[in-house]
């Protein structure tokens, strides 16, 4: 089907092109505009719908403007608002003529009619013209003080509008605080709300340049303001806005967190998905530092969930199954018994079988794992291809959890010998990764794959799977060496270098194994190797070719290492990020698991982002409670229900420095790596002829030299690996301490490498003893707030630290309880810094 | 908070377009449907209801081959966003009577009437049939019922079935009935979507029931209205409820696993005596969800027989067997089963006098497709089929075909026996007697066989 937007350009003898029309509907208009003829107001009904079907076609009718204003002169309400409609639309882009509007529009706004009063306020507040603040503040005005809570609600949303268009004219008028006046005593429910979202927005745009504004803004997560809204009945839209206010209220003592659990409990019941997501937000955000409250929160939302998923539309479920996902995978114990609710229907959209694919992998343990993966079989038959694969995926993901493996390799095996090229293909890969992590299977798997023929297996990553297995257990396949051989004599009609690679790789391996049978395909590989376009594959062919001319047992030593089991594949997000995600539970970072910073703009991520904290931290006007902890340390899944902003008291424990594992272990993850790593370590006996500056610089090239000289630390000065600190007692010092050292550092090439995402950069200082306690921005600037104790005494350092990745410089700010050894300490965190992305 | 709200017809047509706040550019609407059209390249996935794309969140449900659509900037609440154009839809659905494209172009007007009032300035303001009325000024213009593809789940009441009165469902708010009188009546509807499972031999895997108590009332006055259920109805699963003393339980008792309610709903005595109470708002509304996932007994039995019948042949044997009372009739049936990618031909086979059956074999997609006007409970029907392949098949046939899944509507019937034992309708005088409907359906939301 052709896209839409031909379709409008080259209107179909149906669609009318416009021009003639308006200009007859213009002449038409006309001849209406005086006439007082009886009937008259029909006609133009029909005129003025068609100058808004046109209008919603997207065919210019702005040249209509004098003539729609002519005629908008009458009684007839539904005239007028169409009238309104037409005038809202296109006085932005005709403001002279729009000028003619508002003499009719400030009339109406004194109508005697509640209904047309506020009609006309909200027409007048829609134009969007900045000429005409000066007509709105008076109309804005009375309409507050409507004795009609139609009009009120109007205005309401009104001087949000006129704060869009002109915030002075807004500010000055003193708006802000009428609404606030409004907000705590009006009777109607949704003038309060509309009070509410406009004041939201005003006072966070407000809030970076007024400091009077941000306390505003703080007062509105007040206890009084809180209880005085949970207290009265909004619409279930309303009661969404005032849930996520809750939210980011912070209750002085438990009992206070049970009332307000209590009070919400019912709202868990209710039939609109976007209420119960909004207290469950609730629930969980109160009872983080209570662990076993948190988790009897997990039970108790599980069965309210699943209705919600089960119930509305396909669309409403999709938005409830994507934050159940989440809660899945933060708390995959809780649902284990619950799986079969995740097992897909044949009639669900892929992006549904997605998720439900991804949660059935979390939740497989011990006593489910032999039906889930014997559902995800049948998936893998599926005639969505794209989801059979996946299901394929899964099944190998729950192998490598570890649990009733003896039965998944089996299944493994029988998709093996389905015959079907995709499900090949991917088992192949999968069964790789299993051998990888459980060597024991390799006599049942070799048997299977050497059976498959190489010729059915044509997608990249599934052949260089085949490849390294036939590499790798060359003296247990009888076929290997030939196979090989087959492959290496088509090198040129193998496209992925990725394959060539592999090949290479693989020959050098069987070769150390058979010599006597390699060694034909081994020249010719490495012949074809050296040849090859490809840099890399050529690299490596020519790597291995030296490395077999310098010695030959080095070279086995090299290719065929001993090998450890892989023990944990890398994780593909960082907790970090699951972590900010679940922080903002109930938006679209939840569906598109991403943060927000990710993919919105910043003065678009709500009015209460976390990340505008960290902005205001270094004024120092923030209440202590709304510094999100950005702390955070690996977890095992008990750990991932509280680590949001961790109290005091588990932080202690949790930080513990070696509880901190680094996301995978480079030696180990891959022989590939590895192989890349003895590459370039292998590079520099030749760069070892050149002087030593060239010698440096391509050290340097490599991530492997020194950067620039840090001075050794001070040997007096050590860390205590466990140094806990609270946001607010950091604020405190922040305020009071001045600053005593300021200083700029470069950063390393690989330092901004690696600095994709503030978290990076955590997880590396943590490990030198210096910890963050706020961190946010993202590429090119990052900006973290970290914290440091002495091993032997409480006495603190505090840094901001302002990264800019495009210009490679660090400013830092260094505030110290001792500022004696400020020196010393900054050295420590240069030299720290500096490591960063170093392997 | 919104941008902007639109309407796409399925060719991708601007029906009605709302621009909320202006912060979003003009030509969002080209840009969603063609991201919305060409999601993957293949074809064969759909979009999801949300996705940004240069920062613009769009989100967007389908009702009636319709796209309803919004968009933001705001990193907002996605329930809230779906919910709320669910709502809309069902509002002017409200307000029309019936919801289509026809409907819809002929209602513009009115439609924006809406628009303006439910939201304002990208804020959600209400979505209350009954509020809003005293903002409407349009009148509907009626189109046509009967050609229409129906909404929901409801809209099978409108076909055949004398007892009801087909125009009900399709009814403004705003209607009045010839002479100016309104005509008093409620409907209440018992709608359950069942998914089930059943394993190659034949044993249920999974079931579930998804079940809707759904009102529509056209009283004037707003009187209160009580609706009992089941008395023996639990809720929670494992019998662990508090109430149980009372029930018999086993044998007879409903067990709901889990329930919402809507929001005009009282449940001040539903824990003594299982009745709800609410002053239904106008319009339709979902008094009650529920979901289910006791045992029950399917509607419906499968058996597939696929087996090789000489060189690149094969026969496939279908039964399907009603295990429902014979005063029931399931109507518009349909069964389908994707055949081997290399099976070329199909040749049907259906049993001797069968009438108001077809079948079909889906070139493009390798499905064979069988469809019944009507089964009546207590009965069996077998299709039979040979198939013919382009190449041999090298592993078990079985696992190159299947599952078979089924689509029915069983009106009348519903497998939770929950009911509605009464409905009060609070009076207001000896002769206000308004007219009740309590009607129930099953319909099949997901019913597979493995073979």
């Amino acid at each position: 089907m052709a896209p839409p937007a031909q379709s409008q350009r080259s209107p179909s003898p149906s669609q009318p092109s416009g021009k003639s029309e308006v200009s007859d509907l213009k002449l038409q208009l006309r001849q209406l505009a005086g006439s007082r003829a009886p009937g008259v107001d029909d006609s133009k009904r029909e005129l003025f719908k068609k100058v808004i079907s046109y209008m919603t076609v997207g065919i210019d009718v702005s040249s209509l403007f004098g003539e729609m204003v002519m005629c908008s002169a009458t009684s007839d309400i539904v005239l007028k608002k169409m009238c309104y409609l037409y005038v809202g639309n296109y006085a932005k882009v005709n403001p002279d003529l729009a000028l003619l509007t508002i003499n009719f529009l400030q009339r109406d706004c004194n109508d005697e009619d509640p209904m047309i009063r506020g009609l006309a306020l909200r027409s007048l507040c829609s134009l969007r013209v900045a000429n005409f603040v000066e007509y709105l503040v008076g109309p804005l005005g009375s309409g507050l003080k409507d004795s009609n809570s139609y009009v009120r609600m109007v205005a309401v949303i009104g001087v949000l509008k006129l704060y869009h268009i002109s915030a002075s004219t807004c500010v000055d008028a003193d708006f802000p605080s009428i609404l606030k006046h409004l907000m705590l005593n009006d009777s109607d429910t949704q003038v309060v709300a509309n009070c509410l979202s406009a004041l939201q927005e005003i006072w966070s745009a407000e809030a970076s340049t007024s400091e009077e504004a941000s306390r505003e803004r703080e007062a509105l997560i007040s206890k009084p303001v809180i209880y005085y809204l949970l207290n009265r009945e909004f619409s279930e839209w309303a009661q969404c806005l005032v849930l996520e206010l809750v939210t980011k209220y912070v209750p002085s003592d438990s009992s206070e967190i049970f009332d307000i659990m209590n009070l919400l409990e019912d709202r868990l019941q209710h039939a609109n998905g976007a209420v119960v997501l909004a207290t469950i937000k609730v629930f969980l955000h109160l009872t983080l530092s209570m662990t076993d409250v948190h988790q009897q929160v997990y039970e108790r939302i599980k069965a309210p969930l699943l209705t919600l998923v089960s119930s509305g539309s396909p669309e409403q479920s999709y938005a409830v199954l994507s934050h159940l996902h989440l809660l899945v995978m933060r708390a995959p114990y809780i649902f284990s018994s619950d799986y079969k609710h995740f097992y897909c229907q044949y009639n669900e959209p892929s992006y549904v079988k997605r998720l439900k694919l991804e949660m059935l992998t979390a939740v497989a343990n011990e006593s489910n794992t032999y039906e889930i993966v014997t559902e995800l079989c049948e998936y893998a038959a599926n005639v969505d291809i794209p989801i059979a694969r996946e299901s394929i995926r899964a099944v190998g993901k729950i192998a490598l959890q570890q649990y009733d493996v003896n039965a998944i390799v089996d299944r493994l095996l029988q998709f093996l010998e389905m015959e079907k090229d995709y499900v090949t293909a991917e088992a192949l890969v999968l069964v790789k990764d299993l051998l990888r992590k459980y060597p024991q299977w390799s006599h049942d798997c070799i048997a299977v794959v050497g059976n498959i023929s190489s010729k059915n297996v044509q997608e990249p990553k599934a052949k260089a799977a085949l490849i390294w297995m036939l590499g790798e257990y060359s003296q247990d396949m009888q076929d290997a060496p030939y196979i090989l051989e087959s492959l290496v004599e088509n090198w040129d009609e193998e496209h992925s270098a990725e394959v060539r690679l592999h090949l290479l790789t693989a020959v050098m391996k069987c070769f150390f194994k058979r010599p006597p049978e390699t060694q034909n395909a081994l020249g010719t590989a490495l012949a074809a190797g050296i040849a090859d376009f490809h840099q890399d594959v050529h690299d490596r062919a020519l790597f291995y070719y030296r490395i077999l001319q310098y010695n030959v047992s080095v070279a086995e030593r090299v290719v065929n290492p001993p090998k450890q089991a892989v023990s944990v594949f890398a994780d593909t997000q960082s907790s970090e990020i699951k972590d900010r995600i679940f922080d903002e539970f109930n938006s679209l970072s939840v569906v598109y698991q991403k943060p927000s910073y990710m993919f919105t703009d910043k003065e678009h991520r709500g009015p209460f982002e976390f990340s505008d904290e960290l902005g205001n931290l270094s004024i120092g006007g923030e209440a202590a409670d709304n510094v999100v902890s950005a702390q955070r340390v690996e977890e095992n899944d008990k750990d991932l229900l509280l680590t949001t902003s961790e109290k005091e008291e588990t932080r202690g424990s949790s930080n513990n420095g070696s509880a901190y594992t680094a996301p995978y272990d480079g030696s180990s993850t891959s022989v590939f790596a590895l192989q890349t790593h003895i590459e370039s370590a292998i590079s520099n006996p030749t760069a070892a002829d050149h002087s030593p500056q060239a010698s440096l610089a391509i050290d340097d090239l490599l991530g492997l030299g020194l950067p620039a000289a840090p001075a050794p630390p001070s040997p007096q000065l050590k860390l205590n690996t466990t140094a806990a600190l609270d946001p607010s007692t950091f604020q405190h010092k922040w305020r009071q301490l001045p600053v005593a050292l300021s200083q700029e550092y470069s950063v390393s090439p690989q330092g901004v490498a690696a600095l994709t995402a503030p978290q990076a950069l955590l997880r590396h200082m943590q490990s030198h003893s210096i910890h963050c306690i706020a961190s946010g921005g993202q590429s090119p600037n990052f900006k973290f707030f970290f914290f440091a104790q002495k091993a032997e005494e409480a006495s603190n350092y505090l840094v901001e630290c302002i990264i800019s990745t495009s210009s490679a410089k660090a400013q830092i700010k260094i505030k110290a309880d001792d500022q004696s050894t400020s020196q010393a300490f900054s050295t420590l965190f240069q030299s720290a810094l500096s490591k960063f992305g170093i392997p | 908070m919104i941008s902007q709200f639109f309407v796409l017809s399925q060719r991708g047509d601007n029906i009605v377009f709302r621009d909320y706040r202006g912060d979003v550019a003009k030509g969002t609407a080209e840009i969603f449907f063609r991201k919305v059209k060409f999601w993957k390249e293949d074809g064969q996935e759909e979009a999801p209801p949300v996705f940004n794309v240069d920062g613009v969140n769009y989100f967007h449900v389908k009702v009636v081959g319709l796209l309803f659509v919004a968009t933001t900037r705001v990193n907002v609440s996605p329930s809230l966003i779906l919910e709320l154009l669910q709502r809309v839809a069902r509002v002017i659905k409200d307000y029309l009577g019936v919801l289509n494209e026809d409907s819809l172009r002929k209602n513009f007007v009115l439609v924006y009437e809406l628009l303006d009032e439910v939201i304002d300035f990208g804020y959600v303001q209400t979505t209350s049939t009954e509020v809003l009325k005293s903002y409407i000024f349009n009148e509907p213009i009626v189109v046509d019922a009967a050609r229409l593809q129906p909404l929901g789940p409801a809209a099978i009441f409108m076909q055949g079935t004398k007892r009801m009165p087909g125009t009900a469902v399709t009814k403004s708010v705003l209607a009045n009935e010839p002479g100016g009188r309104k005509r008093e009546e409620i409907f209440v509807d018992i709608i359950e979507k069942i998914s089930v499972t059943f394993s190659s031999s034949g044993y249920i895997l999974t079931s579930e029931i998804d079940g809707t108590i759904q009102m529509k009332s056209y009283l004037t006055g707003n009187p209160e209205i009580r609706l009992a259920l089941n008395e023996d109805l639990s809720i929670g699963r494992g019998g662990g409820s508090v109430y149980d003393y009372r029930s018999s339980s086993g044998a007879g008792a409903v067990i709901l696993d889990d329930c919402n309610f809507h929001e005009s709903v009282r449940l001040d005595s539903f824990d003594m005596d299982r009745t709800l109470a609410l002053i239904p708002p106008d319009g339709e509304f979902p008094v009650m969800n529920y979901r289910m996932t006791q045992e029950f007994k399917p509607p419906f039995r499968i058996n597939c027989l696929i087996e090789e019948a000489g060189h690149l042949k094969a026969e496939v044997s279908l039964k399907v067997r009603a295990e429902f009372p014979s005063d029931i009739v399931a109507n518009t049936i349909v069964v389908q089963m994707p055949l081997p990618n290399y099976t070329t031909r199909v040749s049907f086979e259906l049993e001797p006098g069968a009438v108001g059956q077809r079948t079909d074999f889906k070139e493009a997609n390798k499905k064979l497709e069988w469809g019944l006007k009507k089964i009546v409970g207590g009965s069996e029907h077998t299709l039979r089929a040979k198939l013919t392949f382009s190449q041999e098949s090298h592993a078990n046939i079985t696992k190159e075909a299947g599952p078979v899944s089924m689509t029915f509507t069983i009106p009348m019937y519903n497998v939770s026996r929950l009911q509605v034992k009464y409905l009060q309708i609070a009076k207001k005088s000896s002769s206000y007697n308004p007219f009740r409907w309590v009607r129930y359906v099953t319909q099949a939301n997901s019913y597979v066989a493995r073979i």
